[in-house]
């Protein structure tokens, strides 16, 4: 049964069309890979799915289950402003957040939650260390930290791979795909690392100017070699 | 020195004087806590501008002679915090503007109807309290203590039941959103508590030194410190602290024998603070390297 459903969805701002006809759905457990060249709305897509945009057009559909807080994500770009004041350790934690609970501190699971995601993301060193003070892509890490830490049903990642170095990319793609496989967590990524996309997908989107395709990778393979 | 350490002994023996420490006090935790959030939400000014628009609703007030006139002013500026405030960071370019043009529209409607239908006599007196803080801080009643610990109370409860929210609201309003948090909701809350905040300190400090005690104690503790937790505590106790010291130094005789008036010397106090904090910041900075 489809987890998420869209429907001739058209995404854009302010009347400007960015990308529409857009229909697809995806299953428990699916990997999807978003590809498509700049500008064409990739991360116009994953902001709509996450209701942080209207689209212009169509509908979006969440299976019974599925809810907002279920969700974990990755942003392309975090504007954080110069001297923001916050531990490495502090926005893990804020992504245990959306497990609700009223008592105003995080449990012990919670840390014990967010070690675990640090020491598989090797920057349990960095917990106490300022996040505005750490390199480009050790912060990529710290946020992968937090979108892992929120993610329970769905994984929304914005190329998570920018930023990291070789052995970290890689890294990247097997935690990814551990959890995919191990956890049933669905996974919606946004990539312009087409081979990676290749080998680890179940299913891509291509957004292109005039058509977007969609379908299992075995299809976009089919597809590219005619 | 003892001379002078008994002369505050003898001024606290006063229920008045008393009233004003306490108030003071409460009013700067408030502001100080508050302060951390608005300076990271890029909305240090906010203070400022609401203060300016309290002003225009207070003088409205006047004119009408309201038996009591937060009934007016607490809705009115709490309304104009919502405004500006409800869209977090999306709106912070327009917000800016837009905030300008109330804080500076308000206040010179406010001087025009204070100076074309206001009935008592000492027009400047009034405005110049209002704006600088006003001697009534030292009339207090024992009702106002109340209404004061209890907004304080109400302040700190916030910000520790919801310290973690208001932390990732801060931090990335869109990460939130995305992961189910209500960010509307949180944003709703400290616009409000802004406006109750600013309202209640006018009194203290009067609208126009307001952002200092809003803004100073945050800074200062910024300089110092990387993680919120801490700016947070800090920025309370570098508070709370500069109001105890600046009130009980305005209770001192002044060397010129004229009366000082208690919110610059707070404000001035909360400078030297955050100049000695930033000095301990430059030499943390060059000691790590
Ligand atoms: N906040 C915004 N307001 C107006 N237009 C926007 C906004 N964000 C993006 N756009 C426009 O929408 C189009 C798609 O942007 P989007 O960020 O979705 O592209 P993308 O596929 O993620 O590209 P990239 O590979 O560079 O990340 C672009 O033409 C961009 O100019
Ligand atoms: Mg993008």
């Amino acid at each position: 049964m489809a987890q998420l459903t869209c429907r001739d969805l058209k995404l854009g701002y302010e009347g400007r069309v960015v990308a529409e006809g857009l229909t697809f759905s995806i299953c428990k457990g699916d990997y999807l890979c978003i590809l498509g060249e700049n500008g064409s709305g990739k991360s116009t897509l994953a902001k709509t799915i996450l209701q942080l945009n209207k689209p212009l057009a169509g509908s979006i559909t969440f299976a019974e289950g599925l809810k907002r807080n279920k969700i974990g994500y990755l942003p392309q770009q975090t504007p954080v402003q110069r001297d923001f004041p916050a531990s490495v350790q502090e926005i893990i934690l804020s992504g245990c957040l959306n497990r609700g609970g009223l008592f105003p501190f995080y449990s012990r699971a919670d840390q014990q939650k967010v070690h675990k995601i640090m020491k598989q993301l090797d920057i349990a060193h960095l917990a106490d260390r300022c996040y505005r003070e750490l390199s480009g892509g050790q912060q990529q890490r710290v946020l992968l930290a937090r979108a892992l830490t929120a993610t329970q049903e769905l994984l929304l990642l914005d190329e998570p791979a920018a930023g990291l170095d070789e052995a970290g990319t890689k890294e990247l793609y097997e935690i990814i795909d551990k959890i995919n496989k191990e956890a049933h967590i669905t996974i919606i990524m946004i990539s312009h690392d087409h081979e990676a996309a290749l080998s680890y997908a179940s299913h891509i989107l291509h957004l292109g100017k005039e058509h977007s395709f969609f379908g299992t990778t075995e299809e976009y393979k089919g597809g590219a070699e005619k | 020195m003892s001379e002078a350490l008994q002369q505050i002994g003898h001024l606290l023996s006063f229920p008045f004087a008393m009233r004003a420490l306490i108030v003071g006090i409460l009013i700067a935790l408030c502001a100080s806590l508050l302060g951390v959030t608005l300076v990271l939400k890029r909305m240090s000014f906010i203070g400022d501008g609401l203060s300016h628009v309290a002003f225009g609703a207070l003088a409205i007030a006047m004119v009408m002679q309201l038996t009591n006139e937060l009934l007016l002013v607490l809705p009115v500026t709490i309304l104009v915090a919502i405004l500006l405030l409800r869209n977090g960071r999306n709106a912070k370019i327009k917000g800016d503007a837009t905030l300008a043009l109330l804080a500076v529209g308000s206040l010179a409607l406010g001087y025009l109807i204070i100076n074309l239908f206001g009935s008592g006599g000492n027009v400047a007196g009034d405005v110049c309290t209002t704006l600088f803080g006003s001697t009534s801080i030292l009339t207090l009643e024992n009702t106002d203590v109340w209404i004061c610990g209890i907004m304080a109370a109400l302040v700190l409860l916030i910000y520790v039941l919801f310290y973690r929210q208001i932390f990732a609201v801060t931090f990335d309003e869109d990460f939130a959103a995305a992961t189910g948090i209500n960010t509307r909701a949180y944003n709703l809350l400290i616009a409000t508590v802004t406006a109750i905040v600013i309202v209640i300190a006018m009194n203290l400090v009067g609208s126009l030194l307001i952002s200092a005690l809003v803004i100073f104690p945050a800074l200062a503790a910024m300089r110092v410190f990387k993680n919120f937790k801490a700016v947070i505590l800090c920025s309370a106790v570098v508070g709370v602290a500069a109001a105890f010291l600046g009130i009980l130094l305005s209770f001192m005789p002044s060397p010129t024998g004229k009366a000082v008036p208690m919110g610059a010397t707070i404000v001035a106090v909360n400078l030297g603070v955050f100049v000695i904090f930033a000095l301990i910041g430059l030499l943390k900075k060059f000691t790590n390297k």
